[in-house]
């Protein structure tokens, strides 16, 4: 964001004229609401990953220092526990802010790595064709085929490695297919148009038209489906973690919680509550700053 | 008459052929479209060739040819005196310094998230030796203004301009090398006719300004009229004549040509409602499964039993006018 404010006052210095396409994106995106409680909402959140410390107390969400009392277990919401607490007797809502980490982590890195395999190999697919592109959409016909909950089961007891990276590994190999698909359609719409014609007309090398000139064309929706899947992500790690696969306690992330607290859910709601809420309020400030980046960058829909 | 230093661009019996597949995984080919068929042509120094035919003639496809943006399947393309099957990666991009392409659809040659600086300055991107010295935004200007575009516009978008306007931008991007040679594709047919006759000045004045040599593919025989030196008429991928430009529109010796011509406007409705229209009968011949002997016999009023036989050969009428028919239509026929 920084980057962009910096081109912004850069250009407005040379005057109206010499706008780059952040800057031009920056123009507009900084006059929507929309934008603005987006970037809220995720600074918000970043400052929770980032300093817990600040929002709430480590000693509440753990029974080691005497934070969680089984007296306490599903107390409901009020002066000792702000959002209730949960079965051990842990606060809810600082439960709820530490486990943001992980959520948020296994959100993102899934989120990117499957948007930069996936369009790389879409990338390179569909501009090449032929036998490999053929093999490649073989193989992710299979992945998109395979059940996801079982092909995370299998992989994840197969390989030996716990925690967020287990659980990224496995989401990011089982769904990567997706943005594949979207980039190698899109590429291969971008490479018969005449701009690529002109460009190879023009000298210019593969990597040159796949990087400047396909790329730019071909990598939107990926993106958005990248931004929107972030919370199905988050979602995804919930279901490995509540058949033991996934995030392990004592960590904790808001899909060990939700699983944990289904069995409450009649009557100590907020145990289930709380956690959603953040959850959705995430994933929905993710997805309010995917649509509205993804609409500024686009020239064609500029006014 | 022409010397060798003349000739700038010489093809001789190129071919291109697409194969027709079937199956995904292993493609068996079960025929070929031969769109360019064995054409011959030449490009003079300074001059402008047209090629002329309907749609599917393979009047583009040679186009591409000679640009080097597809393999040739047959016969030899030699550019200022190379021939482009001999060269390698390196050298083919230094020559596409000499010759470059001017598209026919402004609304798609130029990538709408690129602004007009990008797009224009991109030749120097790939070709920086070309800048001579100039920065780069220097010399993008210079093609601007070149063009007859305001050079304060080059941050702006190509949604932003008109067709015409577009269509300039990617007149500047083809001259920003300095080429010598420029196969304009249709480059006016997607545009409105008044900004049709701009576009074409603009050609006109450049290739005076700069001697450029002009391969102008186009299916208009008025817009051709305007520009054309010299011109070949191809169908279903082979040049049934070829002359100069008066010579061919004054008295055209292929019925095809004679039928094409009738069916162009006249701007002058008294000769217009007075002339004998030709009308053609018939499709184009699919191209995989061309007719056997003359490849207009399906759709000739003149064919015998001689056309299906045997495949005519362009014969000169006279030295600058050469026709591939058996019975040519001569200047009584043509009144």
């Amino acid at each position: 964001m920084s980057d962009l404010q910096v081109e912004a006052q850069s250009a407005q210095a040379a005057g109206p004229e010499s706008r780059t396409v952040a800057a031009d994106a920056w123009y507009q995106l900084r006059r929507n609401w929309v934008f603005w409680v987006s970037i809220v909402l995720i600074v918000g959140i970043s400052a929770i990953v980032l300093f817990p410390g600040l929002f709430a107390s480590e000693d509440a969400t753990t029974s080691l220092t005497g934070g969680c009392q089984l007296e306490d277990s599903l107390e409901g919401p009020g002066d000792k526990f702000l959002l209730g607490a949960d079965q051990q007797g842990c606060d809810v809502y600082s439960l709820s802010i530490y486990s943001a980490r992980t959520s948020v982590t296994v959100g993102l890195l899934t989120a990117i790595g499957t948007t930069l395999i996936g369009s790389l190999l879409g990338l390179l697919a569909g501009f090449y064709g032929g036998k490999s592109d053929s093999i490649l959409s073989g193989v992710t016909s299979v992945f998109l085929g395979l059940p996801f909950v079982l092909g995370a089961v299998v992989l994840l007891s197969s390989i030996d490695l716990p925690g967020v990276w287990g659980v990224v590994l496995a989401l990011t190999l089982l769904s990567w297919a997706t943005a594949f698909r979207l980039v190698r359609a899109k590429t291969m719409e971008a490479k018969g148009q005449d701009y690529t014609l002109a460009a190879r007309a023009l000298g210019a090398k593969d990597l040159r038209i796949m990087f400047r000139h396909i790329l730019p064309n071909a990598i939107g929706p990926s993106i958005v489906v990248a931004v929107i899947s972030l919370g199905v992500f988050i979602g995804a790690e919930a279901t490995l973690s509540y058949l033991g696969l996934g995030i392990q306690p004592p960590d904790t992330s808001w899909g060990v919680m939700i699983s944990e607290a289904q069995n409450a859910f009649f009557t100590a709601p907020w145990v289930l509550m709380v956690p959603a809420g953040f959850l959705t309020v995430t994933v929905l400030a993710f997805i309010l700053l995917g649509e509205t980046v993804s609409d500024a960058l686009d020239p064609k829909l500029r006014k | 008459m022409t010397t060798s230093d003349d000739v700038v661009v010489k093809a001789v019996g190129l071919k291109r052929l697409y194969p027709i597949t079937k199956g995904i995984l292993f493609k068996k080919k079960i025929g070929e479209v031969r769109a360019v068929d064995g054409v011959d042509l030449q490009l003079l120094r300074g001059e402008t060739l047209a090629l002329v035919g309907e749609s599917g003639c393979g009047k583009s496809t040679t186009g591409r040819l000679l640009m080097g943006l597809e393999p040739a399947d047959g016969g030899s393309i030699s550019v200022l005196g190379d021939d482009l099957a001999e060269l390698n990666s390196r050298q083919m991009r230094a020559k596409r310094r000499d010759i470059q392409m001017i598209l026919q659809d402004p609304y798609t040659s130029l990538n709408p998230r690129m602004n007009v600086a990008t797009i224009v300055g991109e030749p120097f991107a790939i070709h920086p030796e070309a800048l001579a010295g100039r920065s780069r935004s220097e010399a993008v200007r210079e093609l601007m203004d070149r063009v007859g575009l305001d050079p304060s516009m080059v941050n702006r978008y190509p949604h932003q301009f008109s067709g015409g306007q577009r269509q300039r931008i990617g007149v500047a991007r083809a001259l920003a090398l300095r080429p010598q040679i420029i196969v304009a594709d249709e480059p006016v047919s997607a545009l409105d006719v008044s900004v049709q006759a701009q576009v074409m000045n603009l050609l006109l004045d450049l290739q005076q300004e700069m001697g450029l040599s002009y391969v102008f593919v186009s299916h208009d025989l008025a817009v051709v009229r305007q520009i054309a030196d010299r011109i070949s008429v191809m169908y279903l991928g082979r040049i049934v004549e070829t002359g100069e430009a008066g010579s061919v529109y004054a008295a055209p010796a292929h019925p095809y040509t004679s039928a094409l011509l009738s069916a162009a406007p006249i701007p002058d409705p008294a000769a217009q409602a007075e002339r004998e229209r030709i009308k053609l009968s018939g499709e184009l011949p699919d191209p995989a499964d061309p007719p056997s002997g003359c490849r207009f016999r399906t759709r000739c009023w003149k064919a015998q039993e001689l056309c299906a036989r045997e495949e005519p050969d362009l014969v000169a009428l006279s030295p600058s006018h050469s026709v591939a028919c058996h019975f040519p239509e001569t200047p009584d026929d043509a009144n």
